[in-house]
């Protein structure tokens, strides 16, 4: 686990070239000056932190800088940090890790966020970790999705359960699970395709998904997983929202990490919604998958 | 769902407000709110300062108009300014000799492949004979995914698999393009990291080998604040002509379009609006100004909705109004995909030149009236949903009652809705589905109250 949370750590410090230059001065233990909060602000907002929990940290760590809590930037950052680190909460453990006989995971996001490449880095995941994993390819519905996922299996060693392009993504889940039971499987997870929030249609179809699992498996979907691009905006917010909404989403994974992109508005999905990040995505491999690591996390916003 | 920047302003205003020239002081203070419209609409943090900068400059000492109040005057000023920076619309360039190549670049997952089939559809529309060519040699199944695209428009795809170089393959597709007297050749590169030195250098070995009239960046409306940095990285490894704004169909405010203008300069060429090979539009400046401002992209909003409403749920409708099946299940259906496009009264309201129509079709619907009607459905049980003739006068005080309404707004509701069902059966018997399912919502909805 250390492996890994050095890994996204070196992955987040590749350089970063900056076309508007380095946020300078926020770093060392200088006197804070209104300079100091104006450096803060850009930092946040340049990572997509969002103004308006921008504005609240600024506001907090006014308070506490007037209260003496804080008498040079060095213990200001700190502050900071702790605050970050406290918009992301401690989650609850995964209940993918629960005993059960089938554990379900659907993937859901919107186009091109990277479900089904984090679907194939959690499939070698699991698996390493022990468990009989099957792949479920809902996503019949964008030009070859399931070739993409059926190429993936091969890579993860993972079987994945398909139907023709086109067809009824519920029929898949169906026939999914009932492989998953015949072969004795133990985590079954559900490719879906990508949809904007926006789209009352998708977003039904996508109830629907779910609504097979329900059914067929006690208490499933057990985790119901959101794929965030990291370069991604405020807009996540409104994704976030929507998905939960609709599908009752559980957990975010962070896709493309290893970008410039640093994710920031993950702080205001967890703090508002109350959705845990599970996993971050730092690379196209197999392997460029860890656990998420808030203090990795927070860190990797002032490299 | 929009957040509306003149009203917001307008109260600003309201504290302030004497008419005359703007003062440093106004300025100001409506400045720090666009200021915070434009970072919530993801503009970049340095690009946004610029942008204010620019604008204080103009603002200070301007004479407020007549017609205008003082917001509106700012609002004004902004809105042209953004106007300006979005630049016009600009067509692909297919001037000079055939084959014009046209590369599609950017980061992964930002739409370039289906794109690319967006473009050689309109290409082929205008008259062109266009060539795909699959270079995204390191996604899995991307080849299928270009292939499977051009089979479904019947447009040609060259392609050599995964082992060969996609530079070799570009060189190679725009020798076959010459040879078999195609005219544009379109190039869906993999997606790719601006900071991924080794495939950047792939991309400046395309360039080189295929010498591209159009060098266009692919950037999805979602991007945040880091869209300066990959159109930077982009423009400076392959200089960019142009740039295609997707999944604009989403509700993303699509700032990231401000930054990467101010970053390369290169005009808009187009917007993806959809996941459909056809959902390729040309961008209006206004209308993406006013979302960027948060006034709500309110056309392409009623556009929109006349798509949606119309063509999905009204021939879904219709064919149940055929069959005796259309319920109030299905009409708080619709009314929920109003209420998805924002407050209604802005749809009204905002709309320079629509608002006449709108008002004309409906002159009474308020967001208030949506509320009322809805939660009077919503007391309802399924079974009354489904059949409104079950609804006696028991239950009808029940359902006012439970929506805090009296029997005589119920009564209206069902009578109203008796009423569209007629209508609904009138519009969509005739065969066309043009703009009747929206315009029976709208008469229902401004009867309804009154
Ligand atoms: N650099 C990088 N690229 C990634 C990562 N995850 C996914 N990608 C790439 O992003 C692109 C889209 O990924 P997909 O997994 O196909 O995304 P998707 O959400 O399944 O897409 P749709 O099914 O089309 O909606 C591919 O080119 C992936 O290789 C990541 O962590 N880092
Ligand atoms: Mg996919």
């Amino acid at each position: 686990m250390f492996r890994r949370s050095k890994k996204l750590r070196d992955s987040l410090t590749k350089t970063r070239r900056s076309f508007f230059g380095q946020i300078a001065g926020l770093l060392g233990a200088g006197e804070i000056t209104e300079e100091t909060w104006e450096d803060l602000e850009a930092l946040l907002v340049q990572a997509d932190v969002g103004v308006n929990t921008t504005m609240a940290l600024v506001e907090r760590l006014r308070e506490q800088v007037d209260r003496g809590k804080a008498r040079n930037t060095q213990e200001l950052e700190d502050l900071l940090k702790q605050e970050l680190l406290g918009l992301l909460d401690a989650p609850p453990p995964m209940r993918v890790d629960e005993p059960r006989l089938l554990t379900l995971v659907l993937v859901v996001g919107v186009n091109g966020s990277g479900k089904t490449t984090t679907i194939a880095k959690l499939a070698k995941y699991y698996r390493q970790r022990g468990r009989k994993v099957l792949l479920a390819a809902a996503d019949t519905f964008r030009a070859a999705a399931i070739d993409q996922l059926k190429i993936w299996g091969e890579r993860a060693d993972t079987p994945v359960i398909a139907h023709q392009p086109g067809a009824d993504p519920g029929a898949v889940v169906y026939d999914a699970i009932r492989a998953s039971q015949s072969r004795k499987a133990d985590l079954l997870i559900v490719d879906t395709a990508g949809r904007l929030h926006t789209k009352y249609n998708l977003m039904e179809e996508l109830r629907k998904v779910r609504g097979v699992a329900q059914k067929r498996v006690h208490q499933a979907p057990h985790e119901t997983l959101l794929v965030l691009d990291a370069t991604t905006g405020q807009n996540a917010l409104s994704q976030a929202r929507h998905f939960k909404d609709s599908v009752d989403v559980t957990g975010v994974v962070v896709a493309k990490l290893d970008g410039t992109a640093k994710g920031g508005v993950v702080f205001a999905i967890a703090h508002e919604l109350g959705l845990p990040v599970r996993f971050v995505g730092t690379g196209e491999t197999l392997d460029d998958l860890a656990e998420f690591d808030p203090e990795a996390f927070v860190e990797g916003l002032f490299e | 769902m929009f957040e509306n920047l003149s009203d917001k302003l307008q109260g600003v205003f309201d504290k302030l407000s004497n008419r005359g020239k703007l003062t440093e002081e106004d300025v100001d203070v409506a400045l720090r709110e666009v200021r915070l419209a434009l970072l919530e609409a993801d503009v970049n943090f340095r690009v946004v300062k610029d942008f204010i900068a620019r604008v204080r400059e103009r603002a200070v000492g301007v004479e407020v108009m007549r017609s205008l109040t003082p917001a509106q005057q700012v609002v004004k000023i902004v809105h042209e300014e953004l106007m300006a920076t979005l630049g016009e619309p600009a067509r692909l360039d297919l001037s000079g000799t055939p084959p014009h190549v046209v590369m599609l670049v950017g980061l992964q997952g930002s739409g370039k492949t289906t794109t690319a089939a967006k473009l050689a559809l309109t290409l082929r529309k205008a008259g062109q004979r266009p060539l795909m060519v699959a270079a995204d040699t390191r996604r899995p199944a991307a080849i299928t995914q270009l292939e499977v695209l051009g089979k479904q428009l019947d447009i040609p795809v060259h392609s050599e698999g995964n082992k060969v170089p996609p530079p070799q393959i570009c060189a190679n597709a725009v020798k076959r393009a010459r040879e078999g007297a195609y005219s544009v050749v379109l190039l869906d590169t993999a997606g790719r990291l601006h900071i991924d030195d080794q495939m950047m250098r792939e991309l400046e070995q395309v360039k080189a080998k295929t010498d591209p009239q159009e060098v266009l960046l692919v950037v999805d409306a979602m991007t945040g604040q880091d869209a300066v940095r990959v159109a930077d990285d982009f423009n400076q490894r392959v200089s960019l002509t142009g740039l295609i704004l997707t999944k604009v169909d989403g509700d993303a405010r699509g700032g990231a379009a401000i930054s990467v203008r101010s970053v390369t300069g290169v005009p808009i060429k187009y917007l993806g609006v959809g996941e459909k090979t056809d959902a390729l539009e040309v961008f209006h400046p206004d209308r993406l100004a006013s979302r960027i401002l948060g006034m709500g992209d309110v056309l392409t909003a009623i556009e929109k909705a006349q798509e949606v409403i119309d063509q999905d749920q009204a021939l879904k409708m219709g064919q149940k109004l055929v069959k005796g099946e259309f319920d109030l299940e299905d009409f708080r259906d619709q009314l929920q995909q109003l209420k998805k496009m924002g407050p209604l009264s802005q749809l009204l309201d905002m709309l320079p030149g629509m608002s006449q129509v709108t008002r004309d079709l409906a002159p009474e619907v308020t967001d208030q009236h949506l509320k009322v009607i809805e939660a009077i459905i919503n007391s309802m049980t399924a079974g009354e949903r489904r059949n409104p003739r079950i609804i006696n006068a028991s239950r009808k005080r029940r359902i006012a009652r439970g929506s805090g309404t009296t029997v005589m707004e119920v009564n209206d509701l069902l009578s109203q809705f008796r009423q569209m069902q007629k209508l609904m059966k009138q519009l969509t018997g005739g065969g066309k589905r043009g703009k009747g399912g929206m315009r029976g919502l709208m008469s229902m909805l401004g009867g309804f109250g009154s």
